[in-house]
C-alpha cells in the first residue's frame, strides 16, 4: 500500500502511514487527485523528524466518507519538485512547508511568504519586502488598501491592478494576525489552556474550532464521545452557522447600501447570539465546548426558549428575505458579481459555502460527519453560478436547513452525560485528523504525538486558507467598487489564515 | 432676499430630515433634525490638519468650493421674485459657477496623490459631466418657453395653462431631484455612509479634509440640497403672495427631504458601471421636456 485510508477522528499509529520516497509520495497524491474530481488536499504540511522533514500529506474525497494519508521524509536542504505546478490545491500547502523549513522547490510557480512566522526558515522575508506582482504600463494603475482599513475589521493589504475602474489582478498579503498559535499549542500542557487557544483561533468560528479541538482531542484519549454531547455541540454549530450567516446578509445589504435589509438582518442577528450568552454566559459562544463534558449542558428549558426565538426569528426573516430578493436594485447588484467558475473552484480547492456556491458539493456534514450529523441526513445545498447572488443565496438556504435540523434535533434532548476523562493519557505515536463543517467551511485540525505521548505537532487548517485565492481570483474584471461586496460575500478570516 | 434667506434657514435642518428619514424606515429612533448641523459646527471651530504632499491647491480648494456655491445661491430666485443677482442667461452662470467648484475640489483631490482620490475625482468628474447636458436642456426648454434667460424671467413667465405644462411641470421637478442626487453624490449613485474607500464617489474625494475645511465640504452639500429644493419650488410659487409663497417652499423642501431620504432607504446603491445609463435617463427626460414645450409652441407641425 502506498497510502493509508482512514475516516473523520480516526486514531492511526504513525507507524502505520506508509513512509515513502518524495518522488512517489508526489506521484500517489497527484494519482489520487486525478482520479475523481471530488476529492481535495484538506492538508498538507511538515515537522521536523531527527533533523528531516516528515510531510504528511491529507487528501479527502467528498463522496465517500476516506481520507487518504500519505508521508515521506525529505533532507531540510533538499531541492524538490512541486505538486504545485500540476495541481493548484497545494499551492498555500508547499508555501507554508517552503517558508517554515526553507524546503525549495523547483518549479513552483511563486514561493512568496505566506504568514511570517516567528520561526520561519528565512528571517529576512519581511512584511516590508514581499514581492508584490509588478507591472510597467502607462495605461494601468496600482490601489493599495490596508493593511488597516477604515472599517472595523482586521489587518490585511489587498493591492489591486486595475485599468481604470476595472480590476485586473488582486494580490493579497496576510500574515499580521500571526500570533503562533499552533506553537502555543505544543507550549501549553493542559487541556483548558489548549481548549481556550483553540477557541481564540477565529473569533467568528468559536464553535467550529472548539468543536474540532473536542473531538480530536476525545479520540486522541481514547473517550467515547457520548451522545448529550455531540448533540449540544451539533446545535451549537448549526447556531453559530445561522448567527453569521444572517450577519452575513447584512453586511451584503450593508456593501450594496439597501438600508433596510442592512438593519433588519443585522436585528434578526441578535436574538440568536444572544441565545448563546443566555446558554454559556458569552455571546460568542466561548467558554461553551470543553473536552468531555459541556460547561453549561443544553436543557430543555434553553430548548423551549430556543423555539420561542425560532419562532420570533421566522416570520420577519422570511419577509425581508422576500423582499431583498425582489428589489431589482440589489439583484443588478448581486447577480453576475464576482464569480468563481466550479472550474476555478475545483482547480484551487475551494471549500465550505464558498466550494457549494459555485457547484461543487463540497460538505464534510455529508462526506465525513462528526457528531450527530450522522443522524441528520445532510443534503448540502448547491448553487452553480459562483456569484455573490449565489453565496447570498447559499446563505438564506443554509439558515433555513439549519433552523429545520434544530428543531428535528430538540424534539429529543438528550440527558447530559459526561466523559470522565481523568486519568486517560494521550496515546503515543499516533496521527488523527479532525474535520468538522464550520459556517465558513471545512475546519481541520491533525495532531501527531510522540512516543512520551506528547504533542508533537498540532496543525490547524481554517477554510480560510483556501478560500482567499478564491477571492482574488472571483474580483477580476469586475468593477473595483464590486470589490468590498465580493468580498463580504466571502467573509473570510485573517486571523484564521494567519494563525 | 426671501431666497436667499430660506435657502439658509432650510440648509440648517435639510440633511438632519433626511437622516431622520432614514433612521425611522429601519426601525429606528434617530438624532434629531439639528444633529448634522451640530457636527458640521463642532467641526468649524477645529483647526485643519494638511498633509505635507499637498501644494496651496488643496487648502485653497475647500474656499474656493464654498464661495462659488455662495454665489450660484445668490442667483436662486423665489417664484417671481429675483435673487440678488439677475441677468440675462444667469443659469448659464449658475452651472458654471457649481462646475467651477467641483473642478476645485476635483484638481485638491488629485493633488493628494492618493489612488483612492484620483479614482472618486475621475468618478465625481465623469458624473458630473454625464448630469450638465440635462440641467441645459431643461432650462433651455423652459427659456424657450417663456421667451426669457434668466431665473427670473423663466419662473415669472412661467404659466400653467394647460394639462401639459403640468406634465412638464412634473418631469421638471423628477430631473431637478436626480440632479440634485448626482450632484451631491447621493444615493443610488453613491454611497454617503458607507466606509468602503473604493465604492465612494464624493466621500473618497474629502478623506484628506479635516476640521474647518471638512466642514465647509460638508455644509456645501447641505447648502446645495436647499438650492436644488429652492429651484424646484420656484416651479410651482410662481408670483403668489410671500404669505402663501414662503409656507408653500418650505413644504416643498420638506417633501423634497422626504423622498430623498425614501430613496435612499428603500433601493441599493447602482452599480457604478450602471450610474452612466442611470444619468443618460436625465438627459433623456428633459429631451422630452424640449419636445413638450415645442409641442406646446405648435413648432413641431
Amino acid at each position: 500500500m502506498d497510502y493509508l485510508t482512514i475516516r473523520n477522528n480516526q486514531v492511526v499509529p504513525l507507524s502505520d502511514i506508509p513512509l515513502i520516497s518524495y518522488d512517489f509520495f508526489k506521484e500517489t497524491n497527484l494519482r489520487l487527485m486525478e482520479e475523481s474530481e471530488a476529492r481535495h488536499c484538506v492538508n498538507y504540511f511538515g515537522y521536523r523528524e531527527s533533523g528531516q522533514i516528515r510531510l504528511i500529506c491529507c487528501i479527502a474525497d467528498d463522496t465517500d466518507h476516506s481520507i487518504f494519508i500519505t508521508s515521506a521524509i525529505t533532507p531540510a536542504d533538499a531541492v524538490l519538485d512541486s505538486f504545485t505546478r500540476p495541481n493548484a490545491n497545494f499551492e498555500r500547502f508547499e508555501r507554508e512547508i517552503h517558508e517554515n523549513f526553507g524546503v525549495e522547490y523547483r518549479d513552483h510557480p511563486w514561493l512568496k511568504p505566506l504568514r511570517y512566522s516567528y520561526d520561519r526558515f528565512d528571517s529576512s522575508q519581511k512584511m516590508e519586502n514581499y514581492p508584490f506582482v509588478k507591472v510597467e504600463s502607462d495605461e494601468l494603475h496600482e490601489v493599495g488598501v490596508g493593511p488597516i482599513h477604515a472599517g472595523i475589521i482586521e489587518p490585511g493589504h489587498f493591492r489591486f491592478i486595475c485599468n481604470g475602474e476595472q480590476i485586473m489582478h488582486l494580490e493579497i498579503q496576510l500574515g499580521y494576525q500571526h500570533r503562533g498559535i499552533e506553537r502555543l499549542f505544543l507550549q501549553k500542557s493542559r487541556v483548558e489552556e489548549r481548549t481556550i487557544l483553540a477557541e481564540n483561533i477565529a473569533g467568528d468560528t468559536v464553535v467550529g474550532h472548539t468543536t474540532a479541538f473536542a473531538n480530536l482531542w476525545e479520540s486522541l484519549i481514547g473517550a467515547e464521545t457520548t451522545n448529550s454531547l455531540n448533540f449540544s455541540r451539533t446545535i451549537a454549530l448549526e447556531l453559530e452557522r445561522i448567527a453569521i450567516h444572517t450577519g452575513d446578509l447584512a453586511a451584503i445589504c450593508g456593501d450594496i447600501a439597501y438600508q433596510l435589509g442592512n438593519s433588519v438582518y443585522g436585528r434578526l442577528r441578535t436574538p440568536i447570539v444572544n441565545f448563546f450568552q443566555e446558554w454559556g454566559g458569552n455571546r460568542l459562544a466561548k467558554g461553551l465546548v470543553r473536552v468531555g463534558r459541556m460547561n453549561y449542558p443544553f436543557t430543555s428549558e434553553l430548548g423551549d426558549r430556543l423555539l420561542d426565538i425560532f419562532n420570533a426569528y421566522e416570520p420577519d426573516f422570511n419577509e425581508i428575505t422576500r423582499k431583498l430578493w425582489r428589489l431589482p436594485s440589489a439583484l443588478s447588484r448581486m447577480e453576475r458579481t464576482g464569480e468563481l467558475t466550479t472550474g476555478e473552484a475545483r482547480e484551487i480547492g475551494v471549500v465550505g459555502m464558498a466550494a457549494r456556491a459555485s457547484g461543487l458539493e463540497r460538505d464534510v456534514r455529508k462526506s465525513h460527519p462528526g457528531n450527530l450529523y450522522h443522524e441528520i441526513s445532510h443534503q448540502p445545498v448547491v448553487k452553480h453560478h459562483g456569484d455573490v447572488y449565489s453565496r447570498a443565496q447559499i446563505r438564506k438556504e443554509e439558515i433555513k436547513q439549519s433552523i429545520s435540523y434544530i428543531k428535528e434535533l430538540l424534539q429529543d434532548i438528550p440527558d447530559n452525560n459526561d466523559v470522565n476523562t481523568e486519568g486517560m493519557i494521550i496515546q503515543p505515536n499516533v496521527f488523527v485528523i479532525s474535520l468538522v463543517e464550520g459556517w465558513r467551511g471545512e475546519i481541520c485540525h491533525c495532531a501527531v504525538t510522540g512516543k512520551k505521548g506528547d504533542l508533537l505537532l498540532y496543525k490547524i487548517k481554517d477554510p480560510s486558507f483556501h478560500n482567499w485565492m478564491a477571492l482574488a481570483q472571483a474580483v477580476r474584471n469586475n468593477e473595483i467598487s464590486d470589490f468590498p461586496v465580493c468580498n463580504k460575500s466571502f467573509n473570510l478570516s485573517y486571523c484564521g489564515h494567519d494563525l | 432676499m426671501v431666497s436667499l434667506l430660506l435657502v439658509f434657514f432650510v440648509s440648517l435642518f435639510f440633511m438632519g430630515v433626511v437622516t431622520r428619514i432614514r433612521s425611522l424606515t429601519s426601525g429606528r429612533k434617530g438624532p434629531s433634525v439639528m444633529q448634522p448641523m451640530w457636527d458640521i459646527v463642532r467641526l468649524w471651530r477645529k483647526g485643519s490638519v494638511y498633509s505635507t504632499t499637498t501644494s496651496f491647491i488643496f487648502q485653497l480648494a475647500p474656499i474656493t468650493y464654498i464661495a462659488s456655491l455662495l454665489v450660484a445661491v445668490l442667483m436662486v430666485p423665489h417664484g417671481s421674485r429675483a435673487g440678488l443677482i439677475s441677468f440675462e442667461g444667469d443659469f448659464i452662470m449658475f452651472a458654471y459657477l457649481l462646475a467651477f467648484g467641483k473642478f476645485m475640489m476635483i484638481i485638491a483631490a488629485l493633488d493628494t496623490g492618493s489612488s483612492f482620490e484620483g479614482m472618486g475625482a475621475s468618478r465625481e468628474a465623469l458624473f458630473s459631466m454625464l448630469a450638465e447636458p440635462a440641467f441645459f436642456i431643461l432650462m433651455g426648454s423652459f427659456a424657450l418657453f417663456t421667451g426669457n434667460s434668466s431665473f427670473q424671467g423663466i419662473f415669472n413667465g412661467l404659466y400653467y395653462g394647460s394639462h401639459f405644462s403640468y406634465m412638464l411641470g412634473g418631469l421638471a421637478t423628477f430631473v431637478l431631484i436626480i440632479i440634485a442626487m448626482v450632484e451631491n453624490s447621493r444615493m443610488p449613485v453613491d454611497d454617503p455612509k458607507t466606509h468602503l474607500e473604493l465604492t465612494m464617489i464624493h466621500e473618497v474625494m474629502i478623506l484628506d479634509n479635516s476640521g474647518f475645511d471638512l466642514g465647509l465640504i460638508m455644509y456645501a452639500t447641505h447648502l446645495k440640497f436647499a438650492m436644488y429644493g429652492s429651484i424646484i419650488a420656484s416651479f410651482f410659487i410662481g408670483s403668489l403672495p410671500l404669505w402663501l409663497s414662503i409656507p408653500l417652499t418650505l413644504v416643498i423642501q420638506m417633501f423634497f427631504a422626504i423622498v430623498v431620504g425614501i430613496m435612499e432607504s428603500f433601493t441599493a446603491r447602482f452599480r457604478m458601471g450602471h450610474n452612466p445609463q442611470f444619468i443618460f435617463i436625465l438627459t433623456s427626460v428633459a429631451i422630452l421636456i424640449f419636445f413638450g414645450v415645442l409641442m406646446l409652441l405648435g413648432r413641431f407641425m
